[in-house]
């Protein structure tokens, strides 16, 4: 085998232009997709990560049809103390479950006393939600973000908002609510701080403590919104979704249909579209990295093998087996698809690291500042190279074996 | 025992519904360690004949035995073993492989077809090298070799693997007068000092002259035999 790659080696040397054009164009492609995959990825995995940390946990569970008319937060759809109690229940059981939050959520009416606003209102138990929502407390941008994420008799609300409304840290506000019965009431909160926006559902909602809300909304019992589950390992959502999922499937309301819900970030926020595109994209960048190794190494395969016809001859008068004529031929593609992918591998390697070095910082919807820090995985970088390798071997076996099967006569004859 | 023994061999080529008979009826017996050659015109079926005793190319009809072993039976890969094990080849324009040096294109037929091992390999090349006194280019490649150094290096490799042996098509038909006369007495030498039968086809009645047997062509027929060795002891 060393034999043959030597050989192939020497061979790919003859044609110093052409295999360097060839490997520049693997190693182009290899920059182009291994770059694709880190920025896409990390871009997609800090997202993914806002959404998750700072908003709405890895799992949500809700009353049956609470989600289909979330647009609306219909208090008649909350869950009421027993729900709560199972899902809690249920929770317990789950290993890789790190901790969950009660939410009360409502939407309202947000008044400085000259002007009035509507807000979407989280009623929230302060020390679970920053367990659940770690990056929440990091969001805010003015006031208070040591200590509990808000207290009794406390709002926190966006940034977007406190500006419409220009108000600031400090100020009292009153915030209507229409109760489940249809009757109003009002309570005054001071707002505590104020969180930068951030794109999604929940991205600009505002929060008291769970207390005020249910206080505010005149409720008769504990009842919750939404429970948002924190995972250990967000690896793990898929089996503990199809877990929660059973066990929660025992009750059932008359109907005989189950009465709560669980769904995953990626049911509850558009951002997951946004993430199977990149996903798409990711595959068609594959689909041209593979298009652009196999034209290149067949056209320069095909046109090893046209022009050592005698060459080829020769080889074989002298008694080299077709099986050998046909490695030396993989051989320079093996080559090709194994230098091309190395120097791709390494300068795509280089330019991450480039990247981490020195940062890009872009906006995205909302959000500011936002720092792009690409990684790419090993395994993700094998399969890569793996299938710039098999390509590049597949599109030399059309080539090699025409010069395995060329007949020793015909080919000494060829001028 | 005879090295080559055809009886009544035939070679026709086939273009569409046109035949084109190469070879018509050839008799002939080669025996071994001798030095031969096929001459005639242009078309007369050497290099056809050179093909097929070199198992290139199978007969039509009758029967072409090298070495005890009927070529029309070899299939393609039997065919390229026996090339490998028994048989050297000389070509008109040198045909070495250009990316290799003078050693490694001596080597080659040890290392891709015989895969002998390195230490045997490099004392073979080496003896062979010194056989035809390239030693001191062994590191030169085709490119920076004259015509006469490329052909010494390719009756080098014909015979780097002990074949039995060495067929050359027209082997001077490219090198001037003198360096002809050289190549031609370098393959005698390798004959008497390696045991090696050596068959050559040309046109040249100088270089002709020089084969200890001589079998005359023309149009597909071996017209005459004759045998130099007899007629200077007759």
């Amino acid at each position: 085998m060393l034999d043959v790659l030597q050989i192939a080696g020497r061979n790919l040397s003859r044609y110093r232009r052409r295999t360097l054009l060839t490997l520049l164009l693997i190693v182009i492609g290899m920059v182009a997709v291994l770059l694709f995959i880190a920025v896409t990825g990390s871009f997609k995995a800090m997202m993914v990560g806002q959404i998750t940390d700072s908003v709405l946990g890895h799992l949500e569970v809700h009353r049956k049809g609470y989600v289909a008319s979330i647009d609306t937060l219909p208090l008649n759809l909350n869950m009421q103390p027993g729900a709560v109690a199972r899902v809690g229940e249920a929770l317990e059981q789950i290993d890789a479950v790190e901790t969950w939050s009660p939410r009360v959520k409502f939407g309202a009416m947000f008044s400085n006393f000259t002007e009035t606003t509507s807000i979407r209102v989280n009623g929230v138990d302060p020390g679970r939600e920053a367990a659940t929502v770690p990056l929440l407390p990091g969001r805010m941008i003015e006031g208070a973000r040591d200590g509990a994420l808000v207290g009794k008799g406390e709002i926190v609300i966006p940034v977007l908002l406190a500006r419409g409304m220009k108000v600031a840290v400090g100020d009292t506000v009153v915030v209507v609510a229409t109760n489940r019965d249809g009757s109003v009431n009002g309570k005054t909160f001071v707002i505590r701080s104020i969180t930068e926006g951030i794109s999604g559902p929940g991205g600009r909602d505002g929060y008291i403590h769970i207390d005020d809300a249910r206080d505010l909304l005149r409720m008769k019992e504990a009842e919750v919104s939404e429970i948002a589950i924190r995972l250990s390992d967000p690896a793990q959502l898929e089996r503990v979704t199809g877990v929660l999922r059973q066990a929660l499937a025992g009750g059932s309301n008359p109907e005989a249909k189950p009465v709560l819900e669980v769904h995953t970030w990626a049911e509850l926020s558009p951002f997951a579209s946004l993430a199977k595109m990149i996903d798409l994209m990711t595959v068609f960048i594959k689909v041209v990295l593979v298009s652009i190794v196999l034209v290149s190494v067949m056209n320069v395969m095909v046109m090893a093998v046209y022009e050592r016809i005698r060459e080829i001859g020769t080889i074989a008068a002298i008694g080299t087996p077709p099986s050998r004529i046909l490695s030396l031929f993989l051989g320079e593609g093996l080559l090709l698809g194994v230098i091309g992918t190395a120097l791709g591998t390494a300068v795509s390697l280089a330019v991450i690291y480039a990247l981490n070095v020195w940062p890009v910082h872009f906006a995205f919807g909302q959000q500011q500042d936002l720092v792009l820090a690409p990684e790419i995985g090993a395994l993700q970088v094998a399969g890569i190279a793996l299938m710039v390798v098999g390509v590049a071997l597949l599109a030399s076996l059309q080539p090699a074996w025409k010069a395995a099967r060329l007949d020793p006569i015909d080919a000494l004859r060829h001028v | 025992m005879s090295l080559v023994i055809a009886s009544d061999l035939t070679k026709i080529y086939r273009a569409g519904d046109i035949e084109v008979p190469a070879i018509k009826g050839a008799d002939f017996v080669i025996e071994p360690a001798s030095f031969v050659a096929f001459v005639g015109p242009s078309g007369s079926g050497k290099s056809t004949l050179l093909n097929m005793i070199g198992c290139l190319d199978h007969p039509s009809s009758g029967t072409l035995t090298v070495l005890d072993t009927d070529i029309a039976k070899l299939d393609r890969r039997a065919a390229a073993e026996f090339r490998g094990k028994y048989i050297g080849f000389i070509f008109q324009d040198f045909n070495l492989v250009p990316v290799l040096t003078a050693y490694e294109n001596i080597e080659y037929p040890l290392r891709m077809v015989q895969q002998w091992p390195a230490a045997k390999r490099r004392e073979q090349v080496m003896r062979l090298l010194t056989a035809v006194g390239m030693e001191a280019q062994a590191d030169k490649r085709p490119d920076q070799m004259s015509g006469g150094q490329k052909q010494r290096v390719a009756v080098a490799r014909a015979l780097v693997s002990n074949a039995r042996m060495v067929l050359a098509d027209e082997p001077t038909a490219n090198l001037d007068h003198d360096t002809a006369y050289r190549i031609i007495e370098l393959m005698r030498r390798m004959r008497d000092e390696f045991g090696t039968t050596f068959i050559f086809s040309t046109h040249d009645p100088k270089i002709m002259a020089e084969a200890e047997v001589t079998f005359t062509l023309e149009d597909g027929r071996v017209l005459s035999r004759n045998n130099q060795q007899e007629v200077a002891h007759a």
